[in-house]
């Protein structure tokens, strides 16, 4: 099938989808966008949480034709140019990026924390990111970013 | 914590804590991680494995696989052009099963497809007949010879014995206990991958995630047949390792495939497969004695420590001798007796993961030392006090530490940190055992402390020739100094990349440093593992500044001109021995690390359900080079240990994996790990560069056990296997 999606404020379109590919499977291998990842493909790791439609969902439990039409924004489309996006530079400040691979899911899904509470409390960071897991940090670092960047 | 600045011509040297170079990168979406790979006309490659613990291979009929559209290749042990063996210590594992597979999830053919999809299908019309045959699952039979013999030498893989002092050594207070440690995974979150590209040469470009470039392109080359110029490795971007990437996964399969049709082949494990592709932590069964005197000094320890090493042997000869030789922990003991075994067995492949072998005795021997506070009637901080080696320490193996062992200051300090305060009547379930779940307002629940130490061995033992490579280049670029580094030395997500770029600086004075690809163009590195990659090849990076300093002589790097300095330097740390085969004595540790934990839990003792309230940590790193990654890889290290504590275990029965995904093997989420109040201590060790000590390993040993031990003291359980379930809290 032939899908067309909005992806980062452009507008794409895949050929010879197979109606089984997921919509991380046709951001990674059709569209050149490997940021968001497939740590585990079925929705508990979080690596590759996406806004479809400005909330946020796990890309790979969306079948690729689910999206058809709608809008996506990855990993890729939350700097402006070269300037990061200040969760993504509180990360790196932060040291809260090791092997990085849930890093795409975390910035995403901090991203919306913040757009949705600016300024959260702890309880509220964790209850936010309880579904992405991190195998390096032991999460202090992320917590850490967070808060950064809820004061920049 | 403290760090001082080393003296030196530039900002961002060694004990500063500078940004990744690829942290930008990382968090763009941008790095390029082995799954990420891409290649124009390229395949899929899948991996059919048995579903059976141990079978015969009647047959395996290919007929209709390969006459599915889309299918380039299907290929079984007969397209195995080389040695079909391999193996990291031994090679005893087939590339692909000829007539006999010995696990759940052996490799038996591969399938090359122009999509992941047409893979699997073609993968489903492989006829495999195989003949069923009775596992051997259980590790103390397997040592006592009974069931099948899975391998010509039996199904012992090795046995280290300890005799130290007096065998015969009685004593007034004696305790014993017997302990389990489950499966544990890496559960690295970037999947086994990579991408091969055949090469005009006949050769392969295999672009792969992991630890050890050269020791798989030594395993590849013998499988392929080829020379080692023929196969050249380039390491991918590699999501998480913890040990779990020591060993081969996707890389003979893949070039296999690759040279097969002439195509780039590009092999992703999904998660189910991940459990099945690489080996775990062996499980182990531990027993005990440990004899004291009233005031609660130990007179001697015996045990007997046997660990599944599963259907193949990878580093489980490593992970024996770290259980043996490090068994009493950090303390000393003048008699001890240990005997300690790896099997072979048809359960799941174990070889190393962080704090290999370290980890299963730790959790036994700080059980025991809790039981012996408990028969002396002391305070568990004060029994670990009476006992805690120091620097001069006489180790069961007859080596002295000869550099800081501050066991006994890493105790006080977690007893000199506040404890959290008392709950309050009104609680944020969040903060509750079950949490959202609802399932406790405060009732029922209860809290416990518990404390633990631990040693790891850094850097590889036993008489190892361990060595990394390193090339400094130096030139000038647009009128600045550049530098230019190039190791084989694998980035994992450690930060290894940051550290070279540190000592680079602080020894050359030189703000831009560049850290190249790290491939096989280069001299081996060694292994990222065994916390030894800043110790090795920061210690060859820095021997290759020197060498470049001494090239400049009196120069300023600015007054180099055209001029380029380019040294390669293969750099050792000082050697070690073999154990004696009788005795287990020998000087065969070049290093240790020491970390202590302190854990403070609530325990719902009716459901028996636990949240870690705080987990503080103390660890001696001799130097930081850099704090912020160190205390990284203390909270990272912690949070494994309190995974295999409460929650983390690949279950087994027959032989076979009962929960191969992350629905059904947990891992520690933000929810789980609590705020960490972290002590780091720089004693220097005047043997390793900079006075640094592997930081990697230390902290996953002891956070098992002072987690468990404060889950006992909120309710009396005896718990003596870990991860502790709710039922061994509630007795149900």
């Amino acid at each position: 099938m032939r899908l067309n999606v909005t992806v980062n404020g452009e507008a794409k379109q895949a050929d010879d989808v197979w109606e089984g590919e997921s919509l991380l499977y046709v951001l990674r291998e059709r569209l050149g966008l490997p940021g968001s990842k497939n740590a585990c493909e079925q929705g508990e790791c979080g690596s590759c949480t996406v806004y479809l439609d400005d909330v946020p969902a796990c890309s790979c439990l969306v079948a690729a034709g689910q999206a058809e039409g709608r809008e996506v924004r990855t990993v890729e489309g939350l700097a402006d140019g070269e300037r990061l996006d200040p969760v993504q530079q509180s990360f790196v400040d932060a040291g809260a990026v090791q092997c990085g691979f849930c890093t795409p899911g975390l910035v995403v899904a901090a991203h919306d924390l913040l757009n949705r509470v600016p300024d959260p409390s702890d309880e509220e960071i964790r209850e936010a990111l309880a579904g992405n897991l991190c195998r390096c940090t032991g999460y202090e670092k992320i917590l850490d970013a967070v808060r950064m960047a809820s004061t920049r | 914590m403290t760090t001082t600045e080393q003296a030196t011509g530039t900002a961002n040297g060694i004990g500063t804590s500078p940004r990744r170079p690829d942290g930008t990168g990382k968090v763009r979406g941008e790095f390029a991680y082995s799954s990420d790979l891409w290649h124009e006309d390229m395949l899929w490659g899948a991996t059919l494995r048995s579903p059976h613990p141990y079978a015969r291979i009647k047959g395996i009929d290919l007929t209709e696989a390969v006459a599915v559209q889309g299918v380039y290749a299907v290929l079984t042990h007969e397209d195995v052009p080389g040695v079909n063996r391999y193996g990291l210590e031994h090679a005893d594992q087939p590339v692909l099963a000829v007539d006999v597979v010995r696990y759940q999830g052996e490799p038996v053919a591969l399938v090359a497809a122009d999509h992941p999809e047409t893979a699997r299908r073609a993968m489903k019309r492989i006829k495999v007949e195989y003949e069923v045959l009775e596992p051997v699952t259980d590790v103390v039979k397997a040592v006592s010879g009974e069931g099948a013999r899975l391998h010509p030498g039996g199904n012992i893989v090795r046995h280290v014995p300890i005799r130290h002092g007096n065998p015969n050594a009685t004593a007034e207070v004696v305790v014993t206990g017997s302990y389990e440690v489950g499966m544990q995974d890496q559960a690295f979150l970037g999947p086994e991958s990579g991408l091969a590209i055949p090469a005009e040469d006949g050769g392969v470009d295999l672009f792969v995630a992991t630890q050890w470039l050269h020791v798989d392109q030594r395993q590849i080359v013998a499988a392929l047949g080829l020379p080692e110029e023929k196969v050249r490795l380039t390491l991918g971007g590699v999501g998480g390792a913890f040990g779990g990437r020591e060993d081969l996964s996707i890389q003979v399969h893949a070039c296999l495939l690759a040279l097969r049709t002439g195509k780039p082949v590009k092999m992703v494990y999904n998660r189910e497969e991940s459990f099945y592709g690489h080996v775990h932590r062996h499980p182990a069964t531990l027993h005990y004695e440990h004899g004291a005197d009233r005031d609660g000094r130990l007179v001697y320890v015996k045990a007997r420590i046997y660990l599944d090493g599963g259907a193949y042997a990878s580093s489980t000869p490593a992970v024996v001798a770290n259980a043996a030789t490090l068994g009493v922990g950090p303390y000393d003991v003048p008699n001890v007796s240990i005997d300690c075994w790896g099997t072979y067995t048809n359960n799941p492949p174990c070889g190393a993961m962080r704090g290999f072998g370290a980890v299963q005795a730790g959790f036994a021997y700080e059980s025991q030392m809790d039981r012996l506070a408990e028969a002396c009637g002391l305070d568990p901080v004060e029994v670990r006090l009476r006992n805690a080696m120091s620097e001069g320490s006489v180790l069961p193996t007859g080596q002295v530490v000869d550099s800081a062992a501050p066991v006994a200051e890493l105790l006080r300090r977690l007893t000199a940190k506040p404890l959290p305060p008392a709950p309050l009547e009104e609680r944020d379930l969040r903060t509750l055992p079950g949490g959202v779940s609802n399932t406790t307002h405060g009732e029922g629940v209860v809290r416990g402390v518990g404390y633990a130490v631990g040693i790891k061995n850094v850097c590889f033992s036993e008489g190892f020739d361990d060595y990394s490579t390193a090339r400094v280049r130096l030139e000038v670029v647009g009128g600045e100094p550049a530098a230019t580094v190039q190791t084989a030395a694998c980035e994992v997500g450690q930060g290894l990349v940051t550290v070279l770029q540190q000592i680079v600086r602080s020894e050359l004075g030189v703000e831009r440093v560049t850290i190249l690809p790290m491939d096989t163009t280069i001299g081996n590195a060694g292994s990222t593992s065994a916390s030894r990659q800043t110790y090795v090849t920061g210690g060859a990076v820095r021997a290759a500044c020197l060498a470049v300093r001494e090239a400049l002589g009196p120069l300023s790097p600015y007054e180099l001109g055209d001029k380029v300095l380019d040294e390669t330097v293969e750099w050792r740390h000082r050697p070690t021995e073999t154990l004696d085969p009788e005795t287990g004595a020998g000087n065969a540790h070049v290093q240790y690390g020491f970390a202590a934990h302190r854990a403070v839990v609530d325990v719902d003792v009716d459901l028996g359900l636990v949240k870690v309230v705080q987990l503080d940590c103390a660890q001696d790193v001799g130097k930081a080079l850099n704090p912020q990654a160190v205390l990284g890889q203390i909270q990272g290290g912690s949070a494994q240990g309190l995974g295999l504590a409460v929650m983390e275990e690949i279950q087994t029965r027959d032989g076979k994996i009962r929960n191969p995904s992350f629905t059904d093997y947990l891992i520690p989420t933000v929810l789980d790990m609590p705020p960490m109040s972290i002590d780091v201590l720089e004693l220097a060790d005047p043997h390793a560069p900079y006075g640094l000590r592997g930081v990697g390993e230390p902290p996953t040993i002891s956070s098992t056990p002072a987690i468990v031990a404060a889950i006992r003291a909120a309710t009396g359980q005896a718990l003596t296997r870990v991860p502790v379930r709710p039922e061994h809290i509630t007795g149900t």
